[in-house]
């Protein structure tokens, strides 16, 4: 069951590479959350109930509801444009994401470990590089802040994979989850709006040499 | 006692952000200095006596950079309070300012004395909050670039760092422990999983080097150094970095008691070439004299890895360097905050003749210039030299070369810069309704070079004692 979420997880990415709006964008976030959500409660069956209560508010109250609604008020409050606008045409973002996907797959070959499922370290490191493409390949700030997310997604994924023995790491790792997300989110991406009229990341290009 | 401290400092900072009264803003910096001080009395008084259930440990090294966190501390206070002089004073964006400086050094006390992988991990993220308030005190469009750029490039450096410390616990339970304290990782170094380990030092040390300043996220460091008040940019190009050294040193630490030593020095030799490369490049370009002191700080940074890198006496120089270092910047960030008072620019186009407007500002800078360039009779002198000497003795005579003929382009393109900032009169600069700044301003710059000079020529037996602890666990 737990390699039937990760996959459909993979899989979203490959549709995130390719998707053409900041609702596709959104609504990959969301369907992104439940399944984290899935994974965290079949995986997870070892800590203490206040840990996963904990460790389930955070996916599906925070990844699923509350992260998603904020961008949504974002775009609407600074009237967003919803095409993502990338560098690249999809295409090719198809093609490198589906590469990178098959390059994590044929690194994970490499390790021999009988404590670590593999698939956590494939779909986590598939999903880190995503989020990091996406950053650099699309034009809005926004987008920049969801590719975060992704990699905050995968980073998720492999706390997990050592969550069963080290619980406090999971926690740590929502915490820097619930700090960014709100500070970033929240506070700044707001700013931006109030200060520039357009969320481009061509208007932050004043400070060079 | 670091609980009562963080407690105190979490107090303090909180009643600042809500107080509107200048003179009580005095009040409460005041006591939160006379209780840095006494913090940093007490942890020097109580070395390697762990606290707070194990997670904080006062070594040697955590002690001298904190000592010199305190140093620092107390001009910075005091030229903020030039800064709201001079500039407008709003009472909010005050308790903003004040409130964010208080947390920001209490959160690097806390990272240094950190006895924890997770627990630096933790206090190395709120030093991006609270650093990333002060760069935003301007509140304009640029200041909100810098702010943005900071944040974002800090957030993703400190997700890597994440990963790594993920990676490290899973070696760690394939070695059959779960703690993830310095000590107990240092004893169980030679038992951790190579490949694991491997991944880990690589997204830590990418993660830290956003602190540290350098390649690969240097990037943020710049435009964060330039875009914050002057004596924010001091405590960000001068201890904040050394925050990232501290993360950087003590997993590398481990790191040198397993087979992966070899491997690790040439990443950070690498990193750190770099690093002096693009701070070279940069420099001959670089018009804006706040972002070419920023540089600078890159090549320190650089040059202190590769003295780490090196071994032998070049593990003493990188900490007396480090440190050292910190005293030169700082002083040379708060002296640009009375530069730019005067010709209300930072391009060097629009400086110069500074020896006419301000004496003993101008002395300031050409000493400023003369330890940052590493010179006799700066202390920086010393340091660079034994991680020369280093380098030589460890056959790394290539690198040795490039890093010279990297240096002189440096120094050269420094001078140049300086020297116009010091000698050539500005041009069409208006010099009728020029401010006087008072001799006393300058004060604090000139003892922070003191120190720059009397650590490096005749450090305390003390002193000496405290460096030659903190490297105890690298190998010989």
């Amino acid at each position: 069951m737990i390699n039937v979420l990760l996959i459909t997880f993979a899989m979203t990415l490959i549709y995130l590479s390719i998707a053409n709006r900041m609702g596709s964008y959104i609504k990959i976030l969301v369907f992104q959350g439940l399944l984290l959500f899935g994974v965290s409660f079949i995986e997870l069956k070892e800590i203490n109930i206040l840990n996963l209560i904990f460790i389930l508010f955070e996916t599906i109250v925070f990844k699923t509801i509350a992260v998603p609604l904020l961008l949504n008020y974002i775009i609407r409050r600074n009237r967003i444009t919803r095409e993502v606008e990338p560098f690249l045409p999809n295409f090719i973002s198809l093609i490198i994401v589906t590469f990178i996907i098959i390059v994590t797959f044929l690194l994970s070959n490499i390790i021999e470990d009988p404590h670590l499922n593999k698939i956590y370290f494939v779909v986590a490191f598939s999903s880190l590089f995503t989020g990091l493409y996406i950053i650099i390949t699309r034009k809005k700030i926004i987008t920049h802040v969801m590719g975060f997310l992704v990699i905050e997604n995968g980073v998720f994924i492999l706390s997990l994979a050592v969550g069963n023995e080290m619980p406090m790491l999971v926690n740590t790792g929502i915490l820097l989850d619930l700090f960014v997300s709100v500070l970033v989110l929240g506070i700044f991406v707001n700013k931006i709006g109030d200060v520039l009229k357009d969320v481009d990341v061509e208007q932050l290009q004043n400070l060079k040499d | 006692m670091i609980a009562e401290y963080l407690t105190g400092a979490i107090i303090i900072s909180a009643l600042l952000f809500l107080n509107r009264n200048r003179l009580l803003n005095y009040m409460l910096v005041a006591i939160f200095i006379t209780g840095q001080c006494a913090f940093t009395a007490y942890e020097y008084n109580h070395r390697n006596v762990d606290e707070f259930f194990g997670f904080f440990k006062p070594d040697a090294l955590s002690i001298l950079l904190l000592i010199t966190l305190s140093i620092i501390s107390i001009p910075a206070y005091y030229h903020s309070y030039v800064y709201f002089l001079k500039h407008k004073d709003i009472p909010q964006q005050r308790g903003i300012y004040f409130s964010a400086m208080t947390m920001l050094i209490a959160a690097i006390s806390a990272a240094y004395l950190s006895n924890h992988v997770a627990v630096t991990w933790i206090f190395v993220e709120l030093t991006t909050l609270s650093a990333s308030a002060l760069i935003y005190h301007r509140r304009n469009s640029r200041t909100l670039e810098g702010t943005w750029k900071y944040i974002f490039v800090c957030s993703i450096s400190i997700t890597f760092v994440f990963i790594g410390i993920l990676f490290l616990s899973i070696a760690l339970q394939q070695a059959g422990h779960t703690d993830l304290s310095f000590p107990d990782l240092l004893n169980n170094a030679s038992g951790l999983n190579i490949f694991w380990l491997r991944l880990a030092f690589i997204f830590i040390f990418t993660g830290y080097t956003a602190k540290l300043g350098l390649v690969p996220m240097y990037t943020a460091g710049i435009d964060a150094k330039d875009k914050a008040p002057s004596p924010a940019g001091a405590l960000l190009g001068s201890v904040l970095m050394n925050v990232g050294f501290i993360g950087i040193f003590r997993f590398y630490e481990i790191i040198a008691h397993t087979s992966l030593h070899l491997w690790a020095n040439h990443i950070i030799m690498i990193a750190a070439l770099l690093s002096v490369f693009v701070s070279a490049v940069y420099m001959l370009k670089v018009k804006n004299i706040k972002r070419m002191l920023a540089y600078s700080s890159i090549e320190h940074a650089g040059i202190v890895m590769l003295g780490l890198v090196a071994g032998g006496i070049g593990y003493y120089a990188a900490i007396l360097h480090i440190i050292l270092h910190a005293f030169a910047k700082s002083s040379m960030f708060f002296q640009m905050g009375q530069v730019y008072r005067i010709y209300k620019s930072k391009s060097i186009y629009d400086v110069g003749n500074y020896f006419k407007y301000n004496l003993a500002g101008a002395m300031v800078l050409l000493l400023a210039f003369f330890c940052s360039a590493a010179m006799p009779p700066s202390g920086l002198f010393i340091s660079e030299f034994m991680i020369f000497r280093s380098l030589f003795e460890a056959h790394y005579l290539f690198v040795l070369i490039v890093l010279l003929i990297l240096l002189t382009i440096i120094i050269w393109a420094f001078g140049k810069n300086i020297f116009k900032l010091l000698f050539t009169p500005a041009v069409e600069f208006n010099d009728e309704e020029v401010e006087k700044i008072k001799w006393y301003e300058s004060i604090s710059q000139f003892v922070l070079l003191g120190l720059v000079i009397y650590l490096g020529f005749n450090p305390p037996a003390e002193f000496i004692d405290l460096i030659n602890d903190a490297i105890k666990n690298l190998p010989h």
